[in-house]
């Protein structure tokens, strides 16, 4: 029992971090119908960032709430420049070529940043991992049993923000002038710009908070795994995509959903599948191939099984809407 | 019927490809001392033949750059201090001895390139290489094919030095070491129920963990549960609340340094209190610093400890904190000890042919080397004792010794 | 024999049209198998730029001629090598009697064990191709990434085909000869399918499927057929890929692989084979040259040359950004180099267009 609730805390605390990279997919996604492939990397750099911002404050001032909330805060500010750059350099100029073209773009700046942040020429940091500084000082809140299961002071701080950023977003988009526009931009840019939306304004400014709320994510996401490495954009960027894409593409709170569902799938698929995979493998005689049990070794290809089953079976996601489309 | 003839013709010419096909194979052989007429054929690869006569060159490839880059540079900076140090010993036969290496980016295609042009454009006497085995098989067939000995300094798979007689390591065996630490945690830590938790993107860990799984058992411990997670990952907890529920009182983690501080981290913050066990890919200096006060109290097994008083060895250390200004690891220790093996041979060898310099290494009896002493068993392996550190305090501590 | 059925152009017999092509290679071939047998960093070099070409030409058949977006090739390319690299391993040993020699014997047991990985790599390429029928686009791209991960995670998990280690000492049955013949196979191949009908249909899905669609073109087959040729070829690659390198293992195939693929192909322009092959060429033998150049310069000073590789991504990733920007349709557009050739080259070619 204590496993179940303690698995339950995992996935949702990996969950939360998909959901808020997968706003930020699906945001971009809305407005420009573009795959930005480039957003986990954006992540990545946002933890750099706040990685540098504490270890200037020092080991004193950086677990201070106002210390925090700087990290935060320039983490944030900064991704929000990057995504700006990257908007108006690289995807505004082809906006009018086809998706491929942007798509491959995408491709491409995702791997300057990955690889680029692996070299150890001048400020870049290098391939090797460092420990990520801790921004809150951790102690147990809540312990049940004889330390069966613990929950953290920064796992409770971790979700509030998360969730305090969701209903910030869904209040801007919903609730705001702004949000109205980019709800008008994402039906029909062109129609839009009829209506006098300055579309490119809109857009650059879904791109900057979207890599704002990235770097925010990748701050929460330092905290948890307390390690930060140029590689760990990519991954994080590929699930939160698949959770978007699970959601329905476009759709915030979709995403949400889509992004929880994914991170308590592949904790239960570590935690219990190997024995439904060593059952399994008893009737069908799998063990004669020689293929593994253990449960945690096919996490990996959770998430990729998990998308091609709905886009086989529902392209449009769990909460998407099918739309025709226009010749 | 194109179709028909097209398959045809094109069987014809496989046919011929086959006729073609029974000169390179004895060809190959010959090419240490080859002429390679052809070789500068491609502008591109350009011409780097050995540097005059009066130097012998050495061939190293290892992992420089990318993620593995820290064990790579470690093993440059041994070997390269061994060799400044024999040349200004005189050097081999007359002759100063020179360094050449290739990065592989810990690839085994690229290990099988750089192993390649070692042999054929640079002809180096004797290959020293690489960290991890599968790159070190990549090079073998190779080195092997060319009657070039090759010396890994610190690939631990069975299968390495199993590819032929030209293959040889200064290090020991998976095997030993799974049993090591087997050995320790039975005997010493009086464990009775292990868990372990494996790096399935590497066959270095799977190795260890077959070792200790059947080890462990053998002493009549109990290994109650076996996940795994992939080199990378950074969030453990969904295997860690899995080992949790079994309830072992050691857990054995044989992976690489970068992944361990997290894990520790992340065991302690679930409340794991077991005692936490490892293997030689933990010695970093960056251990500590990833894994902080977590990792307090863990044991792990290595080649070597800096606190070996043996004045050979403390003089090692000296030498190599004034030139790279830190204690150097194990690795830097075994690419010493592979380098000066390699020289110690060619002093010994009758001439500098392959042939000769590898039954040179093959008779290496009793050598020193700073990572314990190097006696080279019939099966090109070195026999020589693990020894265990203890992690207290961001420091590591020598242990004990546990002998073959 | 009957002129009647020649071509206007030469003097060449009808039914030799077809097959004259590798006929007239294979002198070529076993000239270059000669001329390399002293130099195996050569034929080593050569060997990889081979599999690149092979690779980047069969990718350019979904990517460039039919419009499609695969970035999972290193993953034909795993199951080709793993299937291929697996056969040879276990008939090591095995002799046909019917050869004259062993070594002969070796070498129709390697092609055998080609076709067999290319055969089970179109056999993927297939279940690919499938979902082709409901998605495109931007999701067909991340669906073949997920294919080629998922190839990852089986292999690693799968004592079989060794797990993280791979599998080793796979006999190394390569030669020039073998690798060169594959891409000129691999090129004809794609000449000959865009210059068929086949081919016009693929065209057509590529510039508008749905007007491709409405001209009666069975887009979902051709599709699919696209991607089963493409992968047979990647599965070819991986299984020569195999034979030389000695050992394969996961880290070999993964998503950073097939990047540099499309890479190549988005360089040499999307759709043209000329310029994937140029790309390819060009693209695998300059961290070589540097390396060589900066070995040179540098002397005893090595740092430059070590950091080529590093250097390398980031740059691929720069490479494409810029591409896109400045020049979308890369090297050669879907030109091919007779197209761009001064006219009195080409003049044989022009009663054809």
């Amino acid at each position: 029992m204590n496993d179940l609730i303690q698995h339950l805390i995992n996935g949702l605390a990996a969950g939360t971090i998909y959901a808020l990279v997968a706003l930020g997919y699906t945001m971009v996604y809305g407005v420009l119908k573009l795959i930005n492939f480039a957003h986990g990397d954006v992540m990545m750099v946002g933890v750099y960032m706040g990685y540098a911002t504490a270890g200037h404050l020092g080991r004193e001032h950086q677990s201070t709430f106002l210390g925090a909330t700087l990290v935060f805060l320039l983490s944030m500010a900064g991704c929000g420049l990057l995504g700006f750059l990257i908007e108006r350099l690289a995807y505004r100029p082809l906006r009018d070529k086809s998706r491929l073209t942007s798509l491959i773009t995408a491709i491409g700046i995702s791997f300057t940043l990955s690889y680029g942040f692996q070299l150890d020429i001048g400020f870049l940091p290098g391939a090797s991992p460092r420990a990520f500084p801790e921004i809150i000082k951790p102690h147990e809140w809540i312990v049940i049993g004889d330390h069966d299961v613990i929950i953290w002071n920064w796992q409770v701080i971790s979700f509030l923000i998360a969730i305090l950023l969701m209903l910030g977003l869904q209040i801007l988009v919903f609730r705001t002038r702004f949000g109205r526009a980019m709800r008008a931009v994402s039906f029909d840019h062109r129609i839009a710009a009829l209506m006098g939306i300055p579309v490119d304004r809109v857009i650059a400014f879904t791109f900057m908070l979207g890599s704002a709320l990235a770097a925010g994510a990748g701050i929460l996401y330092a905290i948890k795994d307390t390690a930060v490495q140029p590689l760990m954009g990519l991954y994080v960027g590929l699930k939160a995509f698949v959770a978007a894409v699970i959601g329905g593409i476009g759709h915030v709170p979709g995403a949400v959903a889509g992004a929880i569902l994914l991170g308590l799938t592949e904790e239960f698929v570590v935690g219990y599948a190997g024995d439904v995979l060593r059952g399994l493998g008893a009737v069908l005689h799998l063990d004669s191939l020689g293929v593994g049990f253990t449960g945690s070794s096919w996490r990996d290809a959770v998430a990729f099984g998990f998308l091609i089953i709905v886009l086989l079976v529902r392209p449009e996601g769990i909460f998407g809407r099918v739309t025709a489309e226009k010749v | 019927m194109r179709v028909l003839r097209f398959a045809v013709v094109a069987l014809m010419a496989l046919g011929c490809a086959t006729a073609c096909e029974e000169r390179p194979k004895t060809q190959e052989s010959e090419t240490t001392q080859g002429t390679g007429a052809a070789t500068g054929a491609i502008a591109a690869s350009g011409e780097t033949g050995p540097a005059d006569a009066n130097t012998i060159l050495i061939g190293e490839v290892g992992s420089l750059t990318g993620p593995e880059a820290t064990f790579g540079v470690s093993t440059r900076n041994g070997i390269d201090l061994a060799i400044q140090q024999e040349n200004a010993a005189g050097g081999v036969k007359g002759k100063k001895l020179k360094v050449r290496v290739y990065d592989d980016q810990s690839k085994p295609e690229e290990a099988a390139n750089a192993v390649t042009r070692l042999i054929s454009q640079d002809r180096v006497a004797v290959i020293l290489g690489e960290v991890a085995s599968s790159n070190s098989l990549a090079m073998a067939p190779k080195a092997q094919a060319a009657q070039t000995p090759m010396i890994t300094p610190s690939s631990t798979n069975e299968k390495v030095t199993q590819v032929g007689d030209y293959i040889f390591r200064v290090c020991f065996i998976d095997a030993f070491q799974g049993y090591a630490m087997a050995k320790f945690a039975h005997d010493t830590l009086k464990v009775k129920t292990a868990a372990i938790l494996k790096d399935q993107k590497s066959d270095y860990s799977l190795g260890l963990t077959k070792v200790f799984n059947t080890k462990f058992t053998e002493f009549g411990g109990k290994i109650v549960t076996i996940e795994a997670y992939s080199k990378g990952d950074t969030d453990f907890r969904a295997q860690l609340t899995a080992i949790k529920s079994a309830k072992p009182e050691a857990l054995y983690i044989p992976g690489y340094y970068t992944d361990i501080g997290v894990i520790a981290r992340q065991a302690r913050e679930l409340g794991i209190k077991t005692i936490l066990l490892g293997g030689d890919g933990w010695e970093s200096p960056t251990l500590t610093e990833l894994g902080g006060s977590a990792l307090d109290g863990s044991y792990y097994t290595n080649h070597y400890s800096p606190e070996d008083p043996s004045p050979h060895v403390q003089q090692f250390i000296a030498e190599y904190r004034k030139v790279y200004g830190a204690v150097p690891d194990s690795l830097a220790a075994l690419g010493y000890d592979a380098a000066r093996v390699a020289v110690d041979a060619m002093r010994r060898a009758k001439d500098l042919t392959g042939p000769s310099i590898r039954d040179a290494i093959a008779q290496t009896k009793a050598f020193p080397g700073v990572a314990g002493t190097i006696s080279i068993d019939e099966n090109r392996n070195a026999v020589k004792p693990a020894v265990v550190l203890k992690v207290e305090d961001g420091k590591t501590k020598f242990v004990t010794t546990v002998s073959p | 024999m009957e002129s009647v059925a020649a071509p206007r152009f030469s003097g060449v017999p009808g039914w030799l049209r077809g097959p004259l092509p590798i006929l007239l290679s294979l002198p070529i071939l076993a000239l270059a198998q000669w001329a390399t047998a002293q130099a195996p960093f050569l034929v080593y070099i050569a060997s990889i730029v081979g599999v690149n070409v092979i690779l980047a030409v069969s990718l350019n058949i979904v990517n460039g001629m039919t419009g499609q977006f695969s970035i999972g090739h290193a993953g034909f390319m795993a199951v080709g090598a793993y299937i291929a690299g697996k056969f040879s391993l276990e008939t090591k040993d095995v002799y046909l009697p019917f050869m004259q020699s062993v070594a002969a014997s070796d070498q129709l047991m390697f092609v055998f064990a080609l076709l067999l990985g290319g055969a089970v790599a179109a056999v993927f390429g297939f279940l690919v191709g499938l979902p082709s029928l409901r998605l495109k686009g931007d999701y067909l791209a991340i669906v073949t990434l997920g294919f080629g991960e998922i190839i990852r995670v089986i292999v690693q998990n799968t004592e079989m085909f060794g797990r993280a280690l791979g599998l080793s000492g796979i006999p190394q049955r390569s030669s020039i000869f073998m690798v060169m013949f594959w891409v000129f196979l691999t090129i004809l191949a794609a000449r000959r399918i865009a210059s068929s009908a086949h081919g016009r249909s693929l065209l057509a899905i590529r510039e508008d499927e749905i007007a491709a669609e409405a001209m009666g073109v069975n887009t979902t087959a051709y599709k699919v057929r696209a991607f089963v040729i493409s992968a047979f070829f990647a599965g070819v690659a991986g299984g020569l890929f195999a034979h030389f390198v000695g050992i394969i293992n996961p880290g070999s195939f993964t998503f950073v692989k097939s990047m540099e693929i499309v890479v190549m192909i988005v360089a040499g322009g999307l759709g043209s084979t000329t310029g994937s092959i140029v790309a390819a060429v060009f693209l695998t033998l300059l961290p070589e040259a540097l390396r060589s150049i900066f070995t040179q310069l540098g002397g005893g000073d090595q740092t430059l040359a070590q950091r080529v590789d590093q250097i390398r991504m980031p740059i691929y990733g720069m490479l494409l950004v810029a591409l896109m920007l400045l020049r979308p349709q890369g090297l050669f557009g879907t030109k091919e180099i007779w197209d761009v050739a001064p006219k009195w080259l080409s003049r044989r070619r022009k009663g054809m267009r």
